[in-house]
């Protein structure tokens, strides 16, 4: 791997970094003549309820580093400087509350649920799809493509939903919500453990089995490819072993345009997963922005928004600097 | 007539997909003409019923109807999803064929920028847009923000489209016989890339509704409409399904479920259409 062509994918992913949150800053200042962070605290003081002196001294906060008296650039210098060290404020919805601690306790539960949930489907419906294309692949194989294809449209959490209705309210096998049972301590005991993963099957079940298809679908039609290449024949003529050439030919070639994919849906499987957490109230960064949403909580909103940004770009790079072990023409041209 | 019969018979796909649209279709315009979507506004019935024959499809837990909601919802998510995909795929076109055609710093420009905003996650800008202007979301503003961010995508996949067909002769006999870029662009490229702008089309459909349902799921649609997305949100919102409501979320999932089906249809009977090869596996 070229020194240079890791420098460049780390500077893209400052520069998408970079836009992405400057898109967020100045997109809702085109709306005229109005901002909601202050109208809205506004209205929180009018209705009373909530802690009105704190509610007062987080407007002059507010006003102080983005008042409308100070120009835009200035505005603009403060909010960079703000996210450089993760600083989005107290949190609308539970005052006290920075955003970062709220974010703190959801952030690895989706990190989790969505790793692995992900990573399963891809590696699954990878094989799956290869052996679908693969003649020599056990006939009963062919009958799961129908089912498949068809989860394979339907949106996550739509099928989550689905999914809670059968299992969980009918079926009553599992937890219909949530992602630990109350009152049992964030200790590392067995029984919590095992708790968190019977609550998060349902979930994680529900990403697998709706992208499932789509991971499968994407390398059948890469392995039909394949298939028809000089060199398949030419490891055939040779009298390689047939697994040799499954693996180590046919599915290795396949697996490239496949890795692209997963690059490009990465922002489409996170938005999925959000919701997915919404459905069954999974306590990771879906949940907090769907309440933070529904309350106008503007701090938290932009606090998560900011983590789902940087967890995509991050993400992609990840891949960006994987591709390279799998496909050796990037790795010999430099640049 | 004959050549009618001929096409159904070797585009099954892309016929099933058209006709389970028109069906969704009729069953509006049916729905219309004889229920009507007065009954979608709250407090039209009593609330938590289950479906019955004076409320085919049951109501919600704040008294709507749930047929005209399905009724009115209908049209509303294919016209996000049309308006916000043609869109974005129009303006993905111009810089594509603008980027792939003439080249040089313009191309370089429009690639970087694509390339930069591509990975940014659609759903978590639109978060915040549609939450701060949240008062004035109309089904077609909220489809417009949709395609402003759904461009880069077709931006790319035709910008390498029009490269590979501009360096083949015909391209360079026009050019030579001293076509105008325009008549070029028109008349030569635009007609060989037709079959791949429908399906890249019919992929932006399904994007925009995507993105259209799941911002109105968060609550963060038009609050004016009775969108399925919304429908949704109140289902979740009010635990429709710990309640055992099925007949609350159930509907809209399947109308989507319909909607994505027959999209998907389409477009891979696009891809056989354009792509004689696929047609054998």
């Amino acid at each position: 791997m070229s020194a240079a062509y890791v420098v460049r994918r780390v500077l893209l992913f400052f520069v998408v970094v970079w836009a992405a949150t400057t898109f967020i800053f100045f997109l809702p200042k085109l709306a005229p003549g109005r901002n909601p962070v202050v109208e809205r605290i506004g209205m929180m003081i009018a209705t009373g309820g909530a802690n009105a002196s704190g509610m007062q001294a987080m407007v002059d906060g507010n006003e102080r580093k983005f008042g409308l008296d100070k120009p835009l650039w200035q505005q603009y210098l403060t909010y960079l400087g703000d996210l450089s060290h993760l600083d989005f404020g107290y949190s609308l919805m539970q005052y006290p509350t920075t955003v970062i601690e709220i974010i703190r306790g959801a952030l690895p539960w989706t990190i989790g649920l969505l790793t692995v949930s992900t990573l399963l489907a891809f590696s699954l419906g990878t094989i799956l799809g290869a052996l679908l294309a693969w003649p020599r692949a056990p006939h009963a194989i062919q009958y799961l493509l129908p089912p498949l294809f068809m989860f394979s449209v339907i949106p996550y959490y739509l099928f989550g939903l689905i999914l809670v209705y059968l299992l969980a309210f009918q079926l009553r096998i599992f937890p219909m919500s949530g992602s630990s049972q109350l009152g049992v301590g964030s200790s590392f005991s067995f029984g919590f453990v095992a708790d968190v993963l019977y609550h998060s099957i349902l979930p994680a079940l529900s990403i697998v089995l709706a992208s499932l298809g789509f991971w499968a679908l994407g390398m059948r039609a890469m392995m039909v490819n394949t298939g028809g290449e000089d060199y398949m024949l030419f490891a055939e003529a040779k009298g390689l072993k047939s697994k040799r050439i499954f693996f180590g030919y046919a599915l290795r070639n396949a697996l490239l345009p496949q890795t692209t994919t997963l690059a490009l849906s990465l922002g489409t499987i996170l938005s999925g997963a959000l919701l997915v957490e919404v459905v069954f109230n999974y306590s990771g960064m879906g949940s907090v922005l769907f309440r933070a949403v529904s309350a106008f909580d503007y701090f938290t909103i932009y606090g998560v928004v900011f983590f789902i940004i940087v967890g995509v770009a991050l993400a992609t790079l990840i891949l960006d600097l994987i591709y390279p072990l799998l496909d050796p023409r990037i790795r010999y041209t430099k640049g | 007539m004959k050549k009618f019969t001929r096409f159904i018979r070797e585009n099954p796909r892309i016929v099933l997909g058209l006709a389970l649209i028109a069906c969704m279709l009729l069953f509006w315009l049916v729905g219309v003409m004889t229920i009507g979507i007065s009954k979608a506004a709250p407090l039209s019935g009593p609330p938590d019923m289950p479906p019955s024959s004076r409320y085919p499809l049951g109501t919600d837990s704040a008294g709507r109807q749930l047929l005209p909601v399905m009724i009115a919802g209908v049209p509303l998510t294919l016209e996000v999803g049309f308006l916000a995909g043609g869109v974005g795929l129009l303006i993905g076109t111009l810089l594509g064929f603008t980027a792939g055609y003439f080249g040089g710093p313009v191309d370089s420009v429009i690639r970087t920028v694509a390339d930069v905003m591509l990975p940014i996650p659609a759903l978590a800008v639109l978060v915040v847009i549609a939450s701060t202007i949240h008062v004035l979301l109309s089904v077609e503003i909220m489809a417009l923000v949709i395609a402003s961010l759904a461009w880069m995508y077709p931006t790319r996949t035709i910008r390498a489209q029009v490269l590979t067909i501009r360096s083949r002769a015909f391209i360079e006999v026009a050019r030579l016989s001293g076509e105008s870029h325009l008549k070029i662009i028109f008349r030569e490229l635009l007609p060989n890339l037709l079959p791949y702008l429908a399906a890249s089309f019919v992929g932006a459909v399904g994007a925009g509704i995507l993105a259209g349902i799941g911002l109105e799921a968060l609550g963060l649609g038009p609050q004016d409409k009775p969108t399925l997305g919304m429908t949704i949100f109140w289902a979740i919102y009010y635990g429709a399904t710990l309640r055992g409501m099925w007949w609350w979320w159930g509907p809209p999932i399947v109308i989507l479920i319909l909607v994505f089906m027959s999209l998907f249809l389409i477009s891979q009977g696009l891809d056989r259409y354009a792509n004689p090869r696929l047609r054998q596996s």
